[in-house]
């Protein structure tokens, strides 16, 4: 069972079974924005209060595998609360761990600019999803809540 | 006594000897795309050491060779289906460039604006995609007969929806509840109404005796990597009036009897609708799988498939009771050995994740069937699905494999 218990770690489990920020924000002030993995049929919808900057508030919905709404939980939790400009970074640093770990199973070296948009930014509890790196179909599933986000905030600002 | 010997019939396939996460190999994805028994991987290879040349066009031995093997396959393809001449046999790519060629050159030169097709809820994408492709090329209007909740065509209403359409193109077996839809009544139906029938039979054609000129349909199509063949090479078959009066699809070689600077005359059918190099090592292998499946007897695949499917639904009630939604008739007679399910509120792909750990292969998703989805009300389910080389082993790894998976994602 050890490749499953890379992917499905405990924390990603809780996530999925008791998400957090779920429901809906008036629209407007906020933002809503949808995302959709095609292959699966995950379904990703967020809310985003933006506030001089800052994400106020975010509460999420949709429908999917435990990847995907665990990430989106994960995702809700970490972001709450952060300057636009420190949300991104995360982003750049979430997506640079999911493609990182891609490359090196591809056998690449060239990941100097992959490191260097996790350089300083501290991942937490999101670092558990790294397991997904290893099944690449569900790298999508990891991913899908964070391009949501990159679409809500081009929206909010 | 099951009526095949699966044993045997497993020991044929050289790929169900692999070993997947340290678990035998467990295939349950054959609606998908089936194995290949030994012998359609040696005579593609015999062909390509031995007899290997393009058909139809050269002189030499084994030019002659090539096109004779290529010619019987699809013989063997045309007494298969029960079509009454092989001519009547187009190659094409799959089931779906088949489909496609009917909506191109039959389609597009019959029916016009305000013209009706006539479609059913279980339609694969394939039997779906080309007709609204058409609908919005040509504003021609797309209805579809209904699913009732036992999971079969509702035919109350059949009369109406056929009038005054112009074709009804109806899957013989869906690829995802495995109901198998009765063809001769709805040919009928549609004839009485002056509608001709296209038959999406992908699904039928490996697992049931199929006899095209019993069903009276009008286009048939099916491919050959659903039943131990090879992908790459699919048919449609249509009566010989039809074909004649229908333009040609692809233009290229092959396809002409004579071309000028001015204009080209189509050759004879079948080569009419089979422009450029077809597949011609598939073909052969092709034919292998007939004679693998002939060997066996249709029948005895439709008893065996009928008793593992039993098994099988048997199986998962009484392990999962109501934790466990199948999606399907509950009569093994009467569908296929499509089984798709969900378990408890476990997404399919974490459950077809956690198999997968244990070498267990299903389909997860929505099958390229979203309509069928959106009508059952779930965005994706697993699907297991049972052949000639499945047995009860087979069912029990997967319960196995399920309840571990059940485990792993308890709320």
């Amino acid at each position: 069972m050890s490749g499953l218990e890379d992917l499905y770690r405990e924390i990603i489990l809780d996530h999925y079974r008791a998400p957090r920020n779920r429901g809906e924000l008036p629209v407007p002030p906020a933002v809503k924005s949808e995302g959709f993995n095609p292959l699966c049929g995950d379904e990703v919808v967020l809310y985003l209060d933006v506030d001089d900057g800052v994400v106020t508030d975010l509460k999420i919905a949709g429908q999917g595998c435990s990847i995907s709404q665990a990430s989106t939980s994960m995702m809700s939790a970490a972001v709450k609360g952060k300057t636009i400009a420190e949300v991104r970074q995360l982003t750049r640093a979430f997506k640079a761990l999911m493609s990182i770990h891609e490359s090196k199973l591809e056998g690449e070296q060239d990941g100097s600019d992959l490191e260097d948009d996790l350089k300083g930014v501290r991942l937490g509890d999101l670092e558990a999803l790294q397991g997904v790196v290893k099944f690449p179909v569900r790298i999508k599933c990891a991913t899908l809540a964070w391009n949501t986000l990159l679409q809500g905030l081009d929206e909010a600002t | 006594m099951s009526s095949i010997d699966v044993a045997r019939v497993k020991a044929d396939f050289p790929i169900l000897k692999r070993v997947v996460n340290g678990h035998p190999l467990v295939f349950l994805d054959s609606a998908a795309s089936a194995q290949k028994p030994i012998g359609v991987l040696e005579a593609m290879d015999r062909l390509a050491r031995e007899s290997y040349a393009n058909v139809h066009r050269g002189v030499y031995t084994i030019a002659e060779e090539a096109s004779a093997k290529f010619e019987a396959s699809r013989a063997a393809v045309a007494r298969f289906i029960g079509a009454p001449a092989p001519h009547e046999v187009i190659f094409t790519r799959n089931a779906t460039e088949a489909i496609n060629l009917v909506a191109y050159s039959w389609a597009r030169s019959n029916l016009v604006e305000g013209d009706a097709i006539v479609l059913t809820e279980m339609e694969h994408h394939a039997n779906v995609v080309p007709w609204l492709m058409l609908a919005e090329e040509r504003g021609v209007e797309l209805r579809w007969v209904p699913i009732t909740s036992d999971f079969v065509l509702d035919l109350d209403g059949l009369d109406e929806l056929l009038h005054n359409a112009k074709l009804l193109a109806v899957t013989a077996s869906s690829n995802v509840l495995g109901t198998i839809n009765d063809i001769p009544p709805l040919v009928q139906a549609a004839h009485a109404s002056g509608a001709l029938v296209l038959v999406d039979a992908c699904q039928s054609v490996p697992h049931l005796v199929t006899d095209v000129t019993a069903w009276d349909a009008d286009f048939v199509a099916f491919s050959a990597h659903k039943m131990l063949g090879p992908s790459g090479i699919g048919a449609l078959w249509a009566r010989s009036e039809l074909l004649e009066a229908m333009p040609p699809f692809l233009g290229g070689g092959e396809m002409i009897r004579d071309v000028t600077k001015t204009g080209f005359t189509t050759n004879e059918l079948p080569w009419k609708f089979e422009a450029g190099t077809p597949a011609i090592t598939e073909a052969i292998g092709w034919h292998a799988a007939i004679d693998y499946l002939e060997d066996l007897g249709m029948d005895n695949v439709r008893a065996h498939e009928v008793s593992i499917t039993d098994y099988a639904l048997g199986t998962l009630e009484a392990n999962f009771e109501d934790r466990i939604t199948i999606y399907g008739p509950r009569d093994p007679a009467a569908r296929g050995s499509a089984v798709s399910f969900l378990l408890q509120e476990i997404h399919a792909h974490d459950v077809s994740q956690v198999l997968d750990e244990y070498g267990v292969c299903v389909r997860a998703g929505h099958h390229c069937a979203k309509p069928l989805m959106r009508v059952l009300g779930v965005p994706a389910t697993s699907r297991a699905s049972f052949y000639i080389y499945n047995d009860e082993d087979d069912v029990d790894a997967l319960v196995s494999a399920l309840k571990n998976a059940e485990k792993f994602f308890a709320i």
